[in-house]
């Protein structure tokens, strides 16, 4: 039994590992600041609850299971927090969403105003 | 299967420095300053991740909690005095300091190689003095975690100045910022609106759990990990974080910038006046043993801690507790004086753009 339960522990551990890894991927390749944001933030707190909920399943039943509850309870208040502070602040600083319905700026405007590109520019 | 946990212990230090070199590399490329600070609050995460494969649990929270967590805020609110980015510099002009950096860099590689082999039973720091610390420590001290046995007994007197040091580097930067008066004349806070309210929310629900966690650290030092230089970090940044969402009026409403600036003395001083009454109990400076005069110590329940029959050294004991005390106050209103210092200089240059 607790074989078993080592086994999925492990399972599930690797599974959230993966989608933090694609939440990565996902900050890398999405176009804009707030797409970033979602694949961070959601990842973030789905990878940490698979990978805790796993390491809970391979503690068992002991003290240590508590404190990676009060983790887990730590992590889904303070990342989507985090998340919406920074989607508030990138709104606030004009930052504006490039794609689908929600595209205000149009494809052929010049892009100088742009608040992401001039960072990006800068950091160069 | 001790050996395949060598093993993988082994590639994970591989794979954490790699990506400590890597970090180190972005840091020195980038332009921006603020993903230089990113980058290094970064770089603190994962070397904290590395010194904990290490077995270094109290080393591990220190980097984590100062480095990626206070340094990081402080460093943030010393961007916003300046630009964003660094000067470019001409190649001829980086000659020099990059040859001294290089010939540096290589002295500290070839002395690395004379080092002991790691974790090495007969390196010095293992084979005298550490081994017996290790031996020495339950009867003579006391608490489980050895490291807060060395850190406020054995070497008690290093930690007076380490706290000395946190207390002098904050008054730099409060004789350079200014302590903070200008903290008060922040302007009152504009109607936030609605779209602040899960920051506030989410705040409200963290910070007493922020405090909480303090404590617990400083308390739970003698049993593991942590401590009151890590707990001191931690409870100043719950007031920081007050600060940054509710404003500064607020902060300074709960924290006078006065109150913050004397309790840093006061614990430097309760540090080093415990020392003074193991003198005047004829110990030497710090000798917990003579915390106690023998009628003050008689007078201690023998149940005080639970079992009555268990052997306690309650000089050493009381002595830890207060020095920790004075330690946690130093470092938490150093810190957040030096967050004052920051935020009081920042109103002056939001004003100056206006």
């Amino acid at each position: 039994m607790t074989e078993a339960l080592h086994w999925i522990g492990g399972g599930l551990v690797v599974i959230g590992s993966l989608l933090t890894l694609f939440g990565a991927v996902g900050v890398l390749r999405f176009p804009d600041v707030y797409t970033r944001i979602h694949a961070a933030s959601l990842t973030d707190t789905g990878g940490a609850t698979l990978a805790l909920l796993g390491l809970g399943l391979i503690s068992g039943l002991t003290p240590e299971t508590l404190k990676l509850a009060f983790i887990w309870a730590f992590v889904m208040l303070t990342t989507p927090a985090a998340a919406n502070a920074l989607a508030n602040a990138a709104y606030g600083s004009g930052h504006k969403p490039r794609i689908g319905a929600f595209q205000i700026i149009p494809s052929d405007a010049p892009r100088e105003t742009d608040p992401e590109d001039a960072d990006r520019s800068s950091s160069q | 299967m001790t050996g395949f946990a060598v093993e993988m212990s082994a590639a994970l230090n591989v794979v954490l420095l790699l990506m400590l070199v890597a970090i180190g590399l972005a840091v020195a490329h980038t332009r921006n300053l603020l993903t230089a600070i990113l980058l290094m609050s970064v770089y603190s995460l994962v070397s904290a991740a590395w010194l904990m494969v290490m077995d270094a649990a109290d080393v591990a929270f220190t980097e984590a909690v100062v480095g990626a967590g206070a340094s990081t805020i402080i460093l943030l609110g010393a961007i916003l005095l300046t630009r964003g980015a660094t000067a470019r510099v001409d190649w001829r002009a980086m000659v020099a300091p990059a040859l001294l950096a290089v010939i540096t860099g290589g002295l500290l590689i070839y002395a690395s190689l004379g080092l002991p082999e790691f974790g090495d039973p007969s390196s010095p720091a293992n084979a005298y003095v550490g081994r017996m610390y290790l031996e020495r420590t339950g009867e003579e001290v006391g608490p489980h975690n050895v490291v807060t046995a060395v850190l406020a007994s054995y070497r008690g007197f290093d930690t007076l100045g380490e706290t000395v040091v946190i207390f002098a580097a904050g008054l730099g930067v409060a004789l350079m910022l200014g302590f903070g008066p200008r903290a008060t004349l922040a302007p009152a806070p504009e109607k936030m609106g609605d779209h602040h309210v899960v920051l506030r929310v989410a705040a409200k629900m963290l910070i007493p759990l922020i405090t909480l966690y303090a404590f617990y650290v400083q308390f739970h030092g003698d049993l593991g990990a942590g401590g009151a230089f890590q707990a001191g970090v931690i409870l100043a940044v719950a007031v920081i974080l007050y600060g940054l969402v509710f404003g500064l009026r607020e902060t300074i409403a709960a924290v006078p910038v006065k109150a913050a600036r004397s309790v840093a003395a006061l614990g430097v001083m309760l540090y080093a006046g415990i020392g003074v009454i193991c003198m005047v109990n004829g110990g030497a400076f710090l000798d917990y043993d003579y915390l106690f005069s023998p009628q003050v110590e008689a007078m201690i329940p023998a149940n005080l801690l639970g079992d009555p029959h268990e052997e306690h050294h309650w000089g050493q004991h009381f002595g830890i507790l207060f020095v920790e005390l004075g330690v946690l106050l130093t470092v938490s209103s150093t810190i957040v004086t030096i967050f004052y210092g920051f935020a009081g200089r920042s109103i002056d240059a939001e004003e100056a753009k206006r």
